[in-house]
């Protein structure tokens, strides 16, 4: 199973372009990241810059409206995230509890969507079966 | 030691706790197993050890909450378990001269010298320690399906009933396997340790191979239903994983991870809807998992930096990434197949390789080239129950218009492999040359 | 640069609702092009926030909260991580992404951090092992 954690620092809603973070807060997620990698069970980690750097799309009525960050209304913010694959919802939850985070930080676990979460009809869906020439090709085993 | 618990809000119903501990145990148990079979030399002993503490653990935590730091909480009770043991004379029972065997005079001695052995610990890295659970777990005096069974219940955290349904095969017969295999392991004296030298090379194949074992049958099952089983494909790349951290200057432990990633970023597109086989040039790429492509191809590119271009899992690995860098099919660079798969041939010269490089040729080069290659294999004993030659050749035929020879290569292939999704597949392919006739 | 693609979430998305064959079938003609276009770099749809938990930290102590959490509109439904020359580039793909139900909904662009941004801050050490972790998890093509 794979889940992403999700990193909501405190305050980064508003904090100006080319925010840097602290070098000792570098340090202990270096070695939290470490761990994570020694286990086998990292897959994935950014950090993103902050708000005031981005942008949103919004769809309305279908018509896709830019709006550069920063972004008023926003109360929290996405800071960085990791993604791992582990056995069971706990053992996210386990791995997030961990981190090394800030006072009043929050890690959301979410699971990822994988296609065996799926039933039958949506997986062909999502497969494009629909769309696929069956060329009959057989290749040796290593190339399978 | 006191624990500050994880505050749960919601409903702390046993069950949830008892889901956390068995994700804990999961992450602990291999450097508590590894940590503990240094202390007492035998890897069953500790093994029986460190399942003591989880038994501690799943009395105390529901009430106390999960420890801080729940890896020392749990060496801690073992230790504390070992020590009973010995006073007991239960440890006394196994053969290990450090630890006494004359049992009334010795047994205030052999406590001692446990403790002592305990604070010697503090100079070993954890690292280490695992790594010779690992070189253990896959020691070459065990059966090959022992040394999966080992390596997935103390490195991988499975349990026997897991590890059974992951095989196909009764849960009794893994409990032998694995308790044969300590037993195999404690009467041969194996010491716990990193082989060396020379010796390491050999070594460190025979765990390699027991990772891909794991892996290729999640990846294409060799018996059964399913055609893939995704599960054990996680569990050999997470202990693939593991492994480049224990060992990151050896070239063919990043090899092995490139290959098993990129072959993993292809699961979701091998099976269709029914279940059935979908080979690779039909999958639509759109479905290759472009994460694990990436990590495959670093994998790979590290492998090379370490001047493992030309090792047996890194040639591998970079067949798979020519296909996982292709775009479209029609993008792959089939030369270069052809000619990596000449220097495989060179390293492990061998039929299966050959056949390889026949489907290779054949599309760089044409059908016809390719049937040459393959035809030069038709005798081949080794290949006689091998469903593959008779797979390609019918192939091969079928594209050179010679459909009455593709059909019987077709069915011929059917009837020799075990998997029933494949063998409809072929039977399938051999109808196929009767209709277009 | 590397810019990721936040999806947020919908009452749909939030509700588990599955999304029609159409919206399927083009978003996997989306992601085929983004291959091609040798963009894509990874692309997840997420479960329900139900499913999900919160950690906080706070006095040396964490709390885990079961989801679903309120405050749909900061919530994700899904991401994609794109390699591109620039935001434009991003921007542009992004109003291409398919919506053939006419649904309203948002996205949210964010520019991930490269090691070359990192400056006075990362100690040699740092940096060295930043670069390890970068070289293993990230290719170089």
């Amino acid at each position: 199973m794979r889940f992403m954690m999700l990193m909501i620092p405190k305050g980064y809603e508003t904090a100006a372009p080319g925010t840097m973070p602290d070098a000792g807060a570098v340090a202990a997620m270096m070695k939290y990241n470490e761990s994570l990698q020694k286990a086998g069970v990292l897959l994935a980690l950014d950090g993103l810059h902050p708000p005031s750097m981005g942008a949103r799309v919004s769809f309305e009525g279908g018509k896709p409206k830019v709006t550069d960050g920063p972004f008023a209304e926003a109360k929290e913010v996405l800071g960085g995230y990791w993604m791992i694959q582990v056995k069971s919802r706990e053992e996210a939850i386990e791995w997030a509890t961990r981190c090394p985070a800030g006072e009043n930080e929050v890690i959301e676990i979410r699971q990822v969507q994988e296609m065996a979460d799926f039933p039958p009809d949506v997986q062909e869906a999502a497969a494009g079966f629909a769309e696929m020439q069956g060329r009959s090709e057989p290749l040796a085993p290593a190339d399978r | 030691m006191t624990a500050t618990g994880i505050h749960h809000q919601a409903h702390d119903t046993h069950r949830d706790t008892h889901r956390t501990i068995d994700a804990v145990w999961r992450i602990e148990s291999p450097r508590l197993i590894a940590g503990l079979a240094r202390m007492v030399r035998d890897v069953g002993l500790a093994e029986d050890l460190a399942q003591d503490a989880l038994v501690a653990a799943l009395e105390k935590w529901p009430e106390s909450g999960v420890p801080r730091n729940p890896g020392a909480w749990l060496m801690a009770t073992a230790k504390h378990r070992a020590i009973d043991r010995i006073r007991r004379g239960k440890l006394l029972e196994r053969k290990h001269a450090e630890l006494g065997r004359e049992i009334d005079l010795q047994q205030e001695t052999a406590v001692a010298n446990f403790e002592a052995s305990l604070d010697d610990s503090l100079g070993d890295t954890i690292g280490d320690d695992l790594l010779r659970l690992v070189f253990t777990a896959c020691h070459p005096l065990l059966p090959r399906d022992a040394r999966v069974a080992l390596t997935l219940r103390l490195l991988g955290g499975l349990t026997t009933e897991e590890i059974a349904r992951a095989f196909l095969v009764p849960e009794s017969t893994v409990s032998q396997r694995i308790l044969r295999a300590k037993k195999t392991l404690a009467e041969a004296n194996v010491p716990f340790e990193v082989p060396r030298g020379e010796e390491l090379a050999a070594r460190l194949s025979s765990v390699l191979e027991v990772v891909y074992l794991i892996f290729n049958e999640g990846y294409a099952a060799t018996a059964g239903d399913d055609w893939t089983r995704p599960v054990l494909c996680e569990d050999a790349l997470r202990l693939g994983r593991i492994l480049t951290g224990l060992v990151p200057k050896e070239p063919e432990a990043h090899g092995l991870v490139a290959l098993m990633e990129i072959q993993a970023s292809r699961l979701n597109a091998r099976v269709g809807p029914q279940g059935e086989p979908i080979l690779l040039l039909d999958q639509n790429r759109g479905r290759w998992d472009q994460l694990l492509i990436h990590r495959g191809l670093a994998a790979l590119q590290r492998a090379e930096a370490l001047g493992g271009a030309h090792g047996f899992y890194a040639l591998q690995a970079a067949i798979a990434a020519c296909h996982g860098r292709a775009r479209t099919a029609e993008e792959t660079d089939w030369p270069r197949i052809a000619a990596l798969y000449t220097a495989l041939a060179h390293l492990t010269p061998s039929p299966v390789v050959e056949l390889n490089r026949a489907v290779a040729v054949g599309m760089a080069f044409g059908p016809a080239a390719g049937l040459e290659i393959v035809d030069t294999l038709v005798d081949e004993p080794s290949l006689q129950a091998y469903h593959h030659l008779p797979t390609v050749r019918g192939d091969l035929l079928a594209k050179l218009g010679r459909l009455e020879e593709a059909h019987t290569e077709f069915e011929r292939a059917a009837s020799l492999t075990r998997n029933v999704r494949e063998r409809d597949f072929l039977l399938g392919r051999a109808a196929e040359c009767i209709d277009t006739k | 640069m590397r810019v990721m693609i936040l999806m947020k979430a919908t009452k749909d998305s939030e509700a588990g609702v599955f999304p029609s064959e159409q919206v399927l079938t083009q978003m996997g003609n989306f992601n085929e092009e983004l291959v091609k276009a040798g963009i894509m770099q990874a692309g997840e749809g997420l479960h329900p926030s139900s499913k999900g938990a919160r950690v906080r930290f706070s006095g040396g102590q964490q709390t885990v909260l079961d989801g679903p959490f309120a405050e749909t509109k900061e919530l994700l439904a899904g991401f994609w991580m794109w390699k591109v020359k620039s935001m434009e580039e991003a921007l542009d793909w992004v109003k291409r992404i398919p919506n053939p139900d006419n649904e309203d909904f948002e996205v949210e662009l964010r520019p991930v951090f490269e090691m070359e941004d990192f400056g006075a801050e990362f100690t040699p050490e740092a940096r060295a092992q930043e670069e390890r972790l970068r070289a293993e998890m990230e290719a170089k093509k």
